[in-house]
């Protein structure tokens, strides 16, 4: 297969997954792009990943006391899981719904939020929002427990229309107080408290007594109207084709300017969210089918290197690369604190407008945290990945002896999973095989790796690799 | 500039989950207090007294002793209207002085660019510590964000000396020809170049330092040493920012907190004392802050999250006491039932350090016009003129 299928694969993967090795993306490209899309918009067709070793080396996973260890088992299913874009779709839900376990005195209700995007996160968008609505994690995070028959709390019904549908400018300030109504009685059963028992989940309970069934009118339709009914007038906006359509095109495609801007600022991609937007129309809102038009566009084969990684992206596909916790090993929670540094506390967004996104991901700060845990990580020759990557580029299919520097770096770049780089990278990486005395991979050169990694510490900082 | 002909500087300390301000300064002639923290509170015989109504907890003795002589300002009922209970939301108003929009830029970040416009200096302000809180972020102005002194810059996995160099021309071979090529990458290529910079230039400050006090071995000690360090190194940083952790004190509050306040009166006290040594204390004045202060009533084991918490201005240039008022005690008075109301405004905070010490104007950085005090004896600068 030509090299150029290869970066494509590797460009999907990096979208739709968490990245791919060398190896992985030499089988995906003798299956083909569509049908590497039609298998991962169909997660079902590979086996679900096995966490009972991880539960065996931590053991307080299943005692809810420590929310680092969720993290890190969610980034250990990020790194090993054969579903990859079922992952990526819970990470996605996340950023959109965000939701943080630092108001919460239950905290494992968030984690079990994440459940619920890994299971339906591909499916009908009003299954999600119905879902959404019912999560304890959500409705504590919003105050839904405190909407009351004749007392409404409009945290809930307010940002369901204006940060989880149709944005800002598509209804009224009653809309949200009629939706509010709807969503009255939808509470959780009082969970066992905090102190001093610790952390437990609880449990949806819809509460007749406390719902407002009386009659309301939301976005021009009249009823005795419940959450479901609201959600169900929901989905079929158009303005709300148009928002989770551009959600995904900023996360899948390249990013868009922060949420807040979308009212004032038009999409860079119009003829895009036409596309997807129709998708959406057609069929009655499936996010899967929305990504398998999304994935096989011309438009998202174009966009490569068009988005900033976040830091859950940068530390899983990298600590991926370095062959990083296959299995489990000490270091797994030091991944959270990584991409905490960079800006990016999973299961903890600052805020219920979530994580801004694409440049403002970067600062000198997150910059210096991103390029060294890439750099020392890379160029550990003690990793499988690293070790793997080595003997690739040392073992080219060619006899051992004398690389060219040109061979040197295009098979490093290669070797991390066909990362494309721009002529002034590829010169300065040029100089650096030079300046060493080229790499000699003939039997005897002790020093061939070392070299490699030295090589790869330099690749994984360039600019190109901040990009996904 | 201050008296020796320096120009001031601002060292801003985030103590970092709600520090409880009841238990720092304590009111210990409240019988409220004494019912409200059962088991909790600071015994009446083991406050240090600072006046018949009011004294320090007994772990920041080192505190007191400023406090006795007249360095020490506290700044009572820090808060504001509709104080935010979650960490998050509420450090996120405090950083950017926007309690109804979630904001962007930070007011210190506003602050660095009215001190340097022109990007003269990437070192105008440093932070210390991983992770930049939000108070810094500002677009298009470079903040040097330091975790290591010791090991601060890119590639510092590299223990080679020449290795690393030569490490570092490679990579900023790779971004210096991005600038202009595009906003994104353009952006990314500057910042990547100013980490460099600032690195280069804060080499020499570990190298240059000399020094007869010894931090305790803990992370507001090691901060405060480092700020020390970059700041007699005269690089021309006007502000610095360091943060001391673990103030959430929902459960086991003892021995927590009591530990969190002597480690932090420790590393102030280490800090002046470093400063003086070394004729650089003049210039120099401290904000100390926290997002919140925590429940009137405790929960048995700790305290959880609240309002109208207190700051801490400390420095030689500042005429010690007590300013603004202490919340009300009178259950009457308090929040929603629960929470200390505050009695000043954290903007008016923000702008007397602004103002008051660094001769700013504050009204841009802090979103307007706040009512200020005056806590020095004698301004770091000459205070700006209106426009």
């Amino acid at each position: 297969m030509s090299s150029s299928d290869v970066a494509l694969l590797a460009h999907l993967m990096r979208r739709a997954g968490f990245g791919a090795t060398r190896t992985e993306l030499e089988e995906l490209a003798e299956r083909g792009y569509e049908a590497v899309v039609e298998d991962l918009v169909n997660p079902e067709r590979f086996p679900d990943i096995e966490d009972d070793v991880l539960k065996r080396y931590y053991p307080n996973l299943r005692s809810w006391e420590s929310i680092s260890t969720f993290g890190g088992a969610w980034m250990y299913r990020m790194i090993n899981t054969r579903r990859p874009l079922q992952e990526k779709m819970a990470l996605f839900w996340h950023h959109v719904f965000a939701t943080a376990w630092h108001k919460n005195e239950f905290v494992p209700a968030v984690v079990e939020q994440i459940d619920t995007f890994r299971g339906n996160g591909l499916g009908y968008f009003d299954r999600i929002l119905l879902d959404l609505s019912r999560d304890p994690a959500m409705i504590d995070w919003l105050d839904n427990q405190e909407n009351h028959n004749g007392a409404i709390n409009e945290n809930y019904g307010r940002e369901l229309l204006e940060l989880f549908s149709m944005g800002v400018g598509n209804y009224t300030e009653t809309d949200i107080k009629e939706a509010s109504r709807a969503f009255t009685g939808w509470t959780f059963e009082q969970p066992i408290p905090l102190y001093p028992y610790g952390h437990y989940p609880t449990r949806f309970v819809y509460r007749p007594d406390d719902h407002d069934d009386g009659e309301k009118t939301f976005l021009g339709h009249t009823g005795r109207f419940n959450g479901q009914d609201i959600i169900a007038i929901i989905v079929r906006q158009p303005a709300t084709a148009r928002f989770i359509c551009r959600h995904l095109y900023n996360f899948f495609v390249a990013d868009e300017p922060q949420v807040p801007a979308w009212q004032t600022v038009p999409p860079q991609d119009p003829e895009a969210m036409a596309m997807l937007t129709e998708a959406f129309a057609a069929s009655g809102g499936d996010i899967r089918s929305v990504m398998r038009v999304l994935l096989n566009s011309d438009f998202f084969k174009q966009a490569r290197y068009r988005k900033v990684k976040s830091p859950i992206e940068y530390v899983v596909g990298t600590a991926r690369l370095a062959g990083d916790q296959r299995f489990p090993e000490p270091g797994l929670l030091n991944l959270v604190d990584a991409a905490a540094v960079m800006g990016q506390w999973v299961l903890n967004p600052p805020t219920v407008e979530g994580w801004h996104t694409g440049k403002e991901w970067i600062d000198g700060g997150t910059l210096s945290e991103r390029v060294n845990f890439a750099a020392d990580l890379m160029s550990d020759t003690s990793r499988p990945g690293v070790r793997e990557v080595v003997e690739g580029v040392c073992n080219h299919g060619s006899p051992r002896g004398p690389v060219s520097p040109q061979d040197f770096v295009d098979r490093c770049l290669d070797g991390i999973g066909a990362l494309e780089v721009n002529a002034d990278t590829r010169a300065a990486l040029l100089r650096h095989a030079e300046s060493g005395g080229g790499l000699d991979t003939g039997e005897g050169n002790g020093e061939s790796a070392d070299q490699v990694a030295d090589m790869l510490r330099l690749i994984v900082s360039s600019m190109e690799y901040q990009f996904a | 500039m201050a008296a020796n002909g320096k120009p001031p500087v601002l060292v801003v300390l985030q103590l970092t989950g709600g520090n409880d301000f009841m238990n720092s300064v304590v009111p210990y002639n409240s019988p409220v207090y004494y019912d409200a923290r059962q088991g909790l509170a600071i015994a009446q015989d083991d406050v240090l007294p600072i006046d018949g109504e009011l004294g320090f907890h007994p772990n920041l003795a080192a505190l007191k002793d400023l406090y006795d002589d007249g360095t020490v300002a506290i700044v009572q009922g820090v808060g504001y209207q509709n104080s935010s209970r979650s960490h998050f939301r509420a450090m996120d108003i405090m950083h950017t002085c926007e309690p109804e929009i979630v904001g962007t830029e930070g007011w210190v970040g506003r602050a660095t660019r009215q001190l340097d416009p022109e990007r003269e200096s990437v070192l105008t302000t440093v932070n210390i510590g991983r992770g930049m809180p939000r108070a810094l972020a500002c677009p298009g102005v470079p903040i040097t964000s330091v975790g290591d002194l010791d090991s601060y810059g890119l590639m510092s996995g590299i223990s080679a000396i020449e290795q690393r160099s030569q490490a570092l021309t490679r990579f900023q071979e790779m971004y210096a020809p991005a600038i202009g090529s595009g906003p994104v990458s353009d952006y990314i290529a500057r910042t990547g170049l100013d980490v460099i910079k600032g690195a280069e230039l804060l080499k020499v400050a570990p190298a240059a330092y000399q020094s007869r006090v010894t931090y305790a071995d803990n992370s507001i000690a090691q901060s405060l040493r480092d700020v020390a360090r970059v700041h007699l190194a005269g690089l021309g940083t006007r502000i610095f920012y360091a943060q001391h952790g673990g103030y959430d004190t929902h459960a086991i509050q003892n021995p927590t907190h009591p530990r969190l306040l002597s480690e932090l009166s420790g590393a102030i006290r280490d800090f002046f004392q470093d400063l003086r040594d070394h004729d650089a204390d003049e210039e120099v004045a401290m904000l100390v802050f926290t997002e919140f202060g925590r429940r009137m009533r405790g929960n048995g084991s700790g305290t959880d999250h609240g309002s109208g918490g207190g700051a801490f201005i400390i420095g030689k240039n500042v005429n010690g006491g007590l300013y603004c008022e202490y919340p009300s005690l009178n259950p009457n008075d308090w929040l929603n039932g629960e929470d200390l109301k505050h009695t000043v405004d954290f903007r008016s905070v923000y702008s007397v350090m602004l103002e008051k010490w660094m001769g700013m104007d504050p009204a841009d950085i802090v979103g307007g016009s706040y009512e200020q005090f005056q806590p020095f004896k004698q301004a770091g600068a000459p205070a700006a003129v209106p426009a």
